[in-house]
């Protein structure tokens, strides 16, 4: 299973952070890999319930992705599946991935852990319950086309990346 | 509808768990072409362990082999592993500004409440 964790942290009450994750308002401001607008914000904050988003990037086309909440727990975690709607990546269209958060008070604030999950196909899931990050460290190693490091954050940082991506070659 | 695509990611990261399979990937990332032999020589395991290896590396669709004679050459076929590379890839650029300026909208909400508390 492919999956990518981003671990960030952040100057801010975990019960602020949690507002901003699921509440329409707080989404309409981060939501989108590049700045764009996000055109619309619906969320329905209770297990089971779905959340839309609809966003412009800066090269003009829109996307829109949704899903559904799998698990809250107010202030400390929250897990979502994630799928795109309209845009997004066609090649991923019916495809459903999750998405876990979790929060955890940290001095002066609160750190966050992001994984976004690919979902493996049923017939797959006995030949590799175990976790393939091992694997992935192997394939930077040797297949350095692309690279991508993780690390953690220095103290002194705060809200910025601990997942380093270049382009090699 | 099958997933084509899917199932190819789910056999490339399959095959990767293994410690000897990787280490077979890397010596042919390092040397273009070996045969079955030649693969086999540093391992402490016998050849038809080595040649179950291939085959789940073939299936995966990480290497090719080809026939001259008795002798069965080996080479690598990255394309598997840049799909997976693609998929994090997108999804880091996409989570990693999203993240960025969810942290700093945050940082602002936490900042007014503190003044009007």
């Amino acid at each position: 299973m492919t999956s990518l964790t981003l671990v960030r942290q952040i100057r801010a009450r975990p019960s602020i952070v949690f507002e901003a994750l699921t509440a329409p308002d707080g989404i309409a401001q981060w939501w989108g890999p590049d700045g764009g607008p996000v055109l619309l914000a619906e969320t329905d904050v209770r297990i089971g319930g779905r959340y839309r988003v609809r966003f412009r990037r800066l090269d003009g086309t829109e996307h829109e992705s949704a899903g559904e909440y799998l698990e809250l727990v107010e202030s400390k975690r929250l897990v979502m599946s994630w799928q795109w709607i309209s845009g997004g990546v066609p090649e991923e269209v019916g495809e459903v991935s999750r998405i876990e958060i979790d929060l955890k008070p940290i001095d002066g604030g609160t750190e966050m852990t992001f994984t976004h999950a690919r979902l493996k196909t049923e017939d797959s899931r006995a030949s590799h319950e175990q976790g393939w990050s091992g694997a992935l460290d192997k394939l930077e190693r040797h297949f350095s086309t692309e690279r991508i490091a993780y690390d953690r954050l220095g103290k002194s940082q705060t809200g910025s990346t601990n997942l380093h991506a270049k382009r090699g070659q | 509808m099958v997933n084509y695509k899917e199932r190819r990611l789910d056999r490339t990261f399959a095959a990767l768990v293994d410690g000897t399979r990787r280490a077979i990937l890397a010596r042919l990332e390092r040397e273009d072409s070996a045969t079955v032999s030649e693969l086999a020589q540093p391992f402490a395991i016998k050849l038809p362990a080595v040649m179950k290896h291939l085959d789940v590396l073939h299936d995966a669709g990480l290497i090719t082999r080809t026939k001259a004679g008795r002798i069965v050459t080996v080479r690598l076929r990255p394309e598997p592993m840049r799909e997976a590379m693609d998929w994090l890839q997108r999804y880091q650029r996409f989570w990693s500004g999203s993240l960025d300026r969810l942290a700093a909208y945050a940082e602002r909400k936490d900042t007014e409440a503190r003044k009007k508390a």
